[in-house]
C-alpha cells in the first residue's frame, strides 16, 4: 500500500544521498524510523544492531546498509506465535477489543465477510451496548455481510448478551463466532475489570472453542499503543493484533515494538472502510513493502 | 519509560554545575538531548522537536541560574515557559457570528471524536442559554445518523437529518434554513471521518464550507496521534482554513505530543479537550496544563513555582 512506500523511498533516497556509511547517515536511518512511530526505544535498538552489524560485517557502502536494515526490521516482527488466525478447528470465539474509534466494530463486519466466503457460519454478538448505536452499527454490517446479530438493548450486561451468543451459537452448530465490545481506554480500571468478566464468561460457557481475542490499534496512534497492548494484555489474553487505518499516511511503526517487546503478533491489517479492505499480516511482506521491494 | 524521570535526569546531567553561575553551551546540550527523548516518546512531530529544541537551546545557554533552583529545575523552567508560549499562552474561547446562526462544522480522521464531540458541544452552548441545532452531515458510517439521534435526545437537542440518500452540502444547507425557521442560534454541523488524503472527500468538505460560510471549523484530533499528527492537521487547515482544535480522549494515559505538533503546524488554537465518553465530558483547554502533561512533570513544576 502506499503508506508504507513513504518510509521506502525516503530510506532509498537517504542511501543514495550517502554513499559512505558514517554517523550523520545513521542520524538520518533514526529520524526515518522516528517519524514512522517506531518509538525512540525500539528506534535506539534497530540503530544499535545496524551499527554492529555494520562494523561486524564490514560494510561501508550506504546502498548495502539497507538489506542489513531489512534483516533487523523482519527479525523484529518475527516471533515465535503464528501471525495467522487461529480458526481451524470449528467453534472459535473471537472477541475484539480496544480503545474507543479504533475499528473494532468495521473490522468484525470485514473479518464476518471473509468468513462468510469461505462458507463459514459466522455469527455476531452486539456487546458493545454502551456507545450510541453501536448496536444498530454492527446490525448493518451484518446485513451486509448476511450474518445475525445477537443483541440486548441499549445499555444491558455486555456478558449477558457474550452467555446469550454462546447458547446460541452452541445451538445454531456455528463455526465462527464474533463478539463486539465497547471501546474502553487502558487506564480505566472498572471497564478494564468488565472486559475481564467477559473473558471468564467464555472460558466457562464455551471451553471447546478456540478462542482469539483481537487487539485492535489504530495505525496512526503513537507511542500510547505499547501501553494499550500491555495493558490490555494483562487484563485479557490477546492472541493478536489488527492494526487499522493502514490507508493513510501513518506507518504504523508501532507494531515494531509491540511484536518484539510485548510478543504479540499482528494478524491483519485495515486499509479502508469497505467490506474487503482487510489484509493478513505477513512479516516479511510488511517489511519488504518497507523497502518498496513488493512491486 | 523515557520520560518517567526526566526531572531527574536532567538535574543529573546538569548537577556537575554549582547552583550559581551560568549555563554553558556543553550543559544545555547535554540537558537538551534528554528534552529532545522526552518530547519524540510524547509523540511530539521530529520536526516540532528539532525546532523547538533549538529555541529552547538559544535561551538556556548563558542564562543565568537563579539562586533558588538548581540547573536543573532552571532549564525546566524555560523549557516549560517555551513549550507554553508554543502551545498559546492564553484560552480561546468560541467566538460566535453577529447574525445567527453561528455555525460550527466539526471535521477530522475516522473515530477522533467528531459525533460524541459535537453532541457535548451542543450541550455546553445549551447550557450557555443557546439553542443549538445538529446537524447529520455524515451519509457514509454505518449508523452515524441514528448515533447522532441518540445523542441528541439524551441531550435533549434536536437533530437535523435527511437520511443517507442526500449530498452532505445539501443538507448542510438544508439544516441551516431549518435552524432559520426554527430560531436556533447555533448550528453543528457533524460530518464523516476521513482520510487527509482523499481528495473526493476533502473536496466535499470544502463544498460544505463554500455553501454554508461556517463561523468555525473545527479539527477534531484523537489525543494519542503520533508523528502522523502534523501531516493530518497541515492537509485539514490548507484545505479548509480551520479556526481551531478540539483535543479528543485526553481521559487516557497518553502524554498527548500531538497537541503540540498541531498546535506548531497549524497556529490554530485548541479550544476544547474531551475528557470522557459522557456528553458532559468536554472541558476548556490549558496550555499550561498540556504542557507539563506532555513533559511528565506537573510535580517538578508546582516545586518550581513554591520556590
Ligand atoms: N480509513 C480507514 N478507516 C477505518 C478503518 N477501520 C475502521 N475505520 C473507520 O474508523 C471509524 C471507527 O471505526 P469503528 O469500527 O466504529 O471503531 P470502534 O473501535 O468499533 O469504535 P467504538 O466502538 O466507538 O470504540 C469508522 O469511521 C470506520 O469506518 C480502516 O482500516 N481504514
Ligand atoms: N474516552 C473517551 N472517548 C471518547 C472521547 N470522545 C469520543 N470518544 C469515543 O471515541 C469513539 C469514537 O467517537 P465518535 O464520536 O464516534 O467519533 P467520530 O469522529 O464521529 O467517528 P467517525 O464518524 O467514524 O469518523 C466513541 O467510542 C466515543 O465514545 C473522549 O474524550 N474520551
Ligand atoms: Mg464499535
Ligand atoms: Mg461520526
Amino acid at each position: 500500500t502506499k503508506t508504507r512506500q513513504g518510509i521506502t523511498s525516503k530510506v532509498d533516497q537517504v542511501l543514495k544521498t550517502y554513499k559512505k556509511v558514517d554517523e550523520e547517515l545513521f542520524e538520518e536511518i533514526e529520524e526515518i524510523l522516528i517519524t514512522s512511530d517506531a518509538g525512540v526505544n525500539t528506534t535506539m535498538e534497530i540503530i544499535d544492531r545496524l551499527r554492529n552489524l555494520a562494523k561486524e560485517r564490514k560494510i561501508t557502502e550506504a546502498e548495502d546498509l539497507k538489506g542489513l536494515l531489512k534483516e533487523i526490521l523482519t527479525d523484529l516482527l518475527k516471533i515465535e506465535k503464528s501471525n495467522e488466525l487461529n480458526v481451524n478447528s470449528s467453534p472459535t470465539i473471537i472477541l475484539m477489543v480496544g480503545v474507543n474509534g479504533a475499528g473494532k466494530t468495521t473490522s468484525i463486519g470485514k473479518i464476518a465477510y471473509q468468513f462468510k466466503e469461505e462458507g463459514k457460519k459466522v455469527l455476531l454478538a452486539a456487546g458493545d451496548t454502551f456507545r450510541a448505536a453501536a448496536i444498530d452499527q454492527l446490525e448493518i454490517w451484518g446485513n451486509r455481510v448476511g450474518v445475525d446479530v445477537i443483541k440486548h438493548q441499549e445499555g444491558a450486561d455486555t456478558a449477558a448478551v457474550i452467555y446469550d451468543a454462546i447458547q446460541s451459537a452452541k445451538a445454531r452448530k456455528i463455526d465462527v463466532l464474533i463478539c463486539d465490545t465497547a471501546g474502553r481506554l487502558h487506564n480505566k480500571k472498572n471497564l478494564m475489570n468488565e472486559l475481564g468478566k467477559v473473558g471468564k464468561i467464555v472460558e466457562r460457557e464455551f471451553p471447546e472453542a478456540s478462542k482469539e481475542v483481537l487487539l485492535v490499534l489504530d495505525a496512526t496512534t503513537g507511542q500510547n499503543a505499547i501501553q494499550q497492548a500491555k495493558v490490555f494484555k494483562e487484563v485479557t489474553d490477546i492472541t493478536g493484533v489488527v492494526l487499522t487505518k493502514l490507508d493513510g499516511t501513518a506507518k504504523g511503526g508501532v507494531v515494531l515494538g509491540i511484536s518484539s517487546e510485548l510478543d504479540i503478533p499482528v494478524k491483519l491489517i485495515g486499509v479502508g472502510e469497505g467490506i474487503n479492505d482487510l489484509q493478513k499480516f505477513v512479516p516479511q511482506d510488511f517489511v519488504n513493502a518497507l523497502f518498496g521491494d513488493d512491486n | 519509560m523515557v520520560f518517567e524521570g526526566l526531572a531527574d535526569k536532567l538535574q543529573g546531567a546538569l548537577k556537575k554545575l554549582k547552583s550559581k553561575g551560568k549555563l554553558t553551551e556543553k550543559d544545555v546540550k547535554e540537558a537538551m538531548r534528554e528534552v529532545k527523548l522526552a518530547l519524540l516518546e510524547a509523540d511530539v512531530n521530529f520536526k516540532v522537536v528539532k525546532d523547538f529544541i533549538n529555541k529552547v537551546k538559544e535561551r538556556a545557554i548563558g542564562a543565568e541560574v537563579m539562586e533558588s533552583l538548581t540547573p536543573g529545575q532552571h532549564v525546566i523552567k524555560i523549557v516549560n515557559e517555551e513549550l507554553t508560549a508554543l502551545m498559546g499562552t492564553t484560552q480561546s474561547k468560541l467566538t460566535f457570528s453577529s447574525k445567527p446562526p453561528t455555525v460550527y462544522m466539526l471535521v477530522g480522521l475516522q473515530g477522533a471524536g467528531k459525533t460524541t464531540t459535537g453532541g457535548k458541544l451542543g450541550g455546553y452552548l445549551k447550557t450557555m442559554g443557546k439553542r443549538p441545532l445538529l446537524v447529520a452531515g455524515d451519509i457514509y458510517r454505518p449508523a452515524a445518523i441514528k448515533q447522532l439521534q441518540v445523542v441528541g435526545k439524551q441531550l435533549d437537542i434536536p437533530v437535523f437529518s435527511m437520511g443517507d440518500k442526500i449530498s452532505p452540502v445539501n443538507i448542510a444547507k438544508a439544516g441551516i434554513e431549518h435552524a432559520n425557521q426554527h430560531s436556533n442560534d447555533v448550528v453543528i454541523i457533524d460530518t464523516a471521518g476521513r482520510l487527509h488524503i482523499d481528495e473526493n472527500l476533502m473536496d466535499e468538505l470544502e463544498d460544505i464550507k463554500k455553501t454554508v460560510n461556517p463561523q468555525e471549523i473545527l479539527l477534531v484530533v484523537d489525543a494519542m496521534t503520533g508523528q502522523d499528527a502534523v501531516n493530518v492537521a497541515e492537509r485539514f487547515n490548507e484545505k479548509l482554513g480551520i479556526d481551531g482544535v478540539i483535543l479528543t480522549k485526553l481521559d487516557g494515559d497518553t502524554r498527548g505530543g500531538a497537541a503540540l505538533s498541531v498546535r506548531a503546524v497549524t497556529q490554530k488554537p485548541i479550544k476544547f479537550v474531551g475528557m470522557g465518553e459522557k456528553l458532559s465530558e468536554l472541558e476548556a483547554f490549558h496550555p499550561d496544563r498540556m504542557a507539563s502533561r506532555i513533559l511528565g512533570m506537573g510535580d517538578v513544576l508546582s516545586l518550581i513555582e513554591k520556590a
